[in-house]
């Protein structure tokens, strides 16, 4: 009986400790724990973004075959500095911040323990600067993937391992934060569709995490002496399901971002919930076996292996891409037609925010994830293929185009949203910030397009000289393959003052911003009110299609995708015979 | 609105499709049905398909094995090192060594003829990146790959290590002949 009474009364004690928060600006309720946890996490990032670009420096200056700037040794670290605090730290504490946002700020609830949120970020920060140090004192210059036997310094991966730990924690604040909501009564029905994204990008992350620690323990334990040997193609297997996962994790991150950024930019409501849903699940089921994309040209791996693994089980989350591909932009020409900017297929389009560098920045990020990162991405990922492009600098082309353009880019574009919102204060030099998006997205699709071009012309990736200096037998790149990396050193440089204006403005904005009405407070929740039902989508536009433009855009992409498709295809028919 | 807000329709998962979706989801589809038989019919009907053949084996086995190749087939050797230049026979067994910096030996082959390359790393990870041709295979210790391969041109063709193994990666270059 007592016990029953105490229940609510605990409850209800633990609600009146909180302080909520209505920003004036966008109607989003902040829970103040819940905050300082996005801001602390949210500022770290930028601070390894900040590190990651100032390497950035280093490897473009490097790689620019006219400058060729640092030595063999420096450039090696740099490269592995520069991959880790990028690919990693820049993006993981982002998505801790864009997590707790997603369960607390849209679910209107307090977060749950806040104090273990808390000791996950201190293990993060400990793990990143352990790592960081461990990297720079130059024993460790391993690159990202450290394949063993290759050996770093035992504070490298006890670095990586803490900053796993606490990564998996933050994701088990988040499913926690979601059980408060649902048990507190704060919204009624299904989570939003971008919570949801967020869901399935924290389910990817423990899968993530957990393949992580299976292969990262042991190899810390053999660089301390304990464990005498651990398999090189076996861990090359575990560690992409790692290394791999993890860019899983930032494409629902991301495409849950360009959802919320449609909401917000344009009050756009998905297409069909139910199809947007249905893809964000395909890629729970199927994304993470594209770890067998880095063991194409592998020994050991059978080819069925390779060939259902490397398709993600017949292209079933290349679906659901595709699918968010259209549904993310025919949902923002669907709310544009309903406010009258209907003629012909484009004039949504033509009328969209483009001074905005919140739709900008998710609008650029979009188009270059699809048609740079998507296309090469499957091209290099269909089994024959691969060999064309494998350990060329391609792969960096690649992935440049889907986690800078994609994830970075959209994370940059999310923070312009942020700083008036979150950091309640004004934004310095907003015609600054209004050409960064096109400033740094653009010099990256070129960048990326031109590291492509010299990847397919043979150029390695992760290498000091293409000159091969001090070589006995040295291979003479063709001229072309030169000028392509001399433009990748140009729109190297372009992207890395890109990104310089974004430090700048975001940075400048949280300290020296005019500050903003912080709203009303209240020690209480205001829960979610109920939506009023709509009628499903309307029928503008043309053909009985809601969204015509989008789908004419779409058909573009197919096009542009079978030609190059193809157009490999006929590349590797020309090869010597392998058998 | 909107994607950030619970949905208004609790049964949303009832929700009509719209036919743009729904045309596009059915195209989608099918290109990715395409694209998975590609695969497939390739290994039926295409000239390239990566050999999956692989042993475990060590350095001094694997070593031990090249080292009766080289003996038995050396025509000439090459730079100050001497590296063997081999010519091994149509249809035979050739070996080939990745090691800290170096490729070894240096192979001589005839065009059109057959091959069975088996190639391991005596140390780290390395790449085998065929130039100018393109073709790239990734190098595993530990691990005996065999590859039937079979050139289709004549020339001088240039061995690059493009997976990163240490200080001096950048001098790992070799040779291929074929006649």
């Amino acid at each position: 009986m007592e016990h029953k009474i105490a229940v609510p009364g605990g409850a209800a004690a633990e609600q009146s400790r909180e302080t909520y928060r209505m920003c004036p600006r966008s109607g989003l309720q902040f829970n103040l724990k819940a905050e300082r946890l996005m801001i602390v996490n949210a500022v770290t990032a930028v601070v390894m973004l900040l590190v990651g670009g100032i390497l950035a420096v280093g490897v473009v200056l490097t790689r620019w075959p006219a400058v060729h700037w640092l030595q063999a040794d420096t450039f090696y670290m740099v490269l592995t500095a520069h991959g880790i605090d990028m690919l990693i730290y820049w993006i993981i504490f982002f998505e801790v911040a864009v997590l707790y946002f997603c369960a607390s700020t849209l679910l209107r609830t307090r977060i749950a323990t806040p104090n273990v949120a808390w000791l996950a970020y201190a293990l993060m920060l400990i793990g990143a600067i352990t790592n960081n140090v461990a990297v720079f004192q130059g024993g460790s210059s391993v690159m990202m993937t450290s394949y063993v036997p290759m050996m770093a310094a035992p504070a490298f991966y006890l670095g990586l391992i803490l900053f796993a730990v606490g990564a998996l924690i933050a994701c088990f604040v988040f499913f926690g934060t979601l059980v408060v909501a649902k048990r507190e009564k704060t919204y009624q029905g299904s989570v939003p569709l971008v919570t949801f994204g967020a869901v399935v990008a924290a389910i990817i992350a423990v899968f993530t995490i957990a393949s992580g620690a299976i292969i990262l323990i042991p190899t810390w334990l053999m660089s301390l002496g304990v464990v005498t040997n651990v398999d090189p193609l076996i861990y090359r297997t575990v560690w992409w399901a790692f290394g791999h996962s993890a860019q899983q994790v930032n494409v629902a991150a991301h495409i849950s971002i360009w959802y919320a950024v449609a909401a917000i930019a344009f009050g756009a409501k998905p297409m069909s919930e139910r199809v947007s849903r249905g893809a964000f699940l395909l890629y729970i089921f199927f994304l993470q076996l594209a770890s067998a994309h880095h063991l194409l040209a592998d020994p050991g791996v059978s080819t069925a292996w390779k060939v259902v693994n490397t398709s993600y089980f017949m292209y079933f989350a290349v679906l659901a891409s595709m699918i968010h591909g259209l549904t993310i932009p025919g949902a923002m020409e669907v709310a544009q037609r309903a406010k009258g900017y209907n003629k012909g297929l484009f004039e949504w389009l033509r009328r969209a925010p483009w001074g905005n560098p919140v739709f900008s920045g998710v609008f650029i990020s979009l188009v270059g994830f699809g048609f740079l990162g998507g296309i090469s991405g499957v091209m290099m990922g269909t089994e024959q293929l691969n060999m064309l492009i494998h350990n060329t600098i391609y792969v960096p082309g690649h992935f440049h185009a889907t986690v800078v353009v994609g994830t970075t880019l959209s994370f940059m574009a999310l923070t312009y949203f942020l700083i008036p919102t979150l950091f309640r204060r004004e934004m310095i030099a907003p015609k600054l910030a209004r050409l960064q998006p096109y400033l740094f997205g653009l010099s990256m699709y070129f960048f990326c397009l031109v590291m492509m071009g010299a990847g397919t012309l043979g150029v390695s990736r992760r290498h000091w000289d293409m000159a091969f200096q001090g070589a006995a037998l040295a291979y003479e790149w063709p001229g072309a393959a030169y000028l392509m990396m001399g433009l990748v050193g140009i729109g190297g440089v372009a992207a890395i003052v890109g990104g310089a204006i974004y430090i700048y403005v975001t940075v400048g904005s949280v300290l020296w911003g005019k500050r903003l009405d912080t709203g009303t407070t209240s020690s209480h929740v205001t829960p979610i009110p109920p939506t009023a039902p709509s009628v499903a989508v309307q029928t503008y536009g043309s053909a009985g299609f809601a969204a015509p433009g989008t789908f004419v855009l779409a058909m573009v992409f197919l096009v542009a995708f079978v030609l190059y498709y193809f157009i490999n295809w006929k590349y590797l028919g020309q090869l010597w015979g392998l058998s | 609105m909107s994607a950030i807000l619970p949905p208004a329709e609790r049964l949303w998962w009832k929700h009509p499709l719209d036919r743009v979706e729904g045309t596009w989801i059915a195209i989608a589809f099918v290109w990715c049905m395409v694209m998975f038989f590609m695969m497939i019919y390739w290994h039926a009907y295409g000239r390239q398909n990566l050999s999956t053949e692989t042993y475990k084996t060590t350095p001094d086995k694997f070593s031990a094995k090249a080292q009766a190749v080289v003996d038995k087939y050396t025509v000439r050797t090459e730079t100050d090192q001497n590296i063997p230049v081999v010519h091994p026979p149509a249809g035979s067994d050739v070996y080939l060594i990745a090691r800290l910096w170096a490729w070894w030996p240096i192979l001589e082959l005839e065009k059109d003829k057959t091959y069975r390359l088996h190639l391991t790393s005596m140390d780290y990870n390395h790449g085998f990146s065929l130039q100018p041709t393109n073709i790239n295979i990734q190098v595993v210790p530990g691990y005996e790959h065999v590859i039937k391969i079979t050139p289709n041109q004549s020339g001088t063709f240039s061995l690059v290590c493009n997976e990163y193994c240490g200080i001096n990666h950048h001098t790992m270059v070799s040779r291929l002949y074929v006649k």
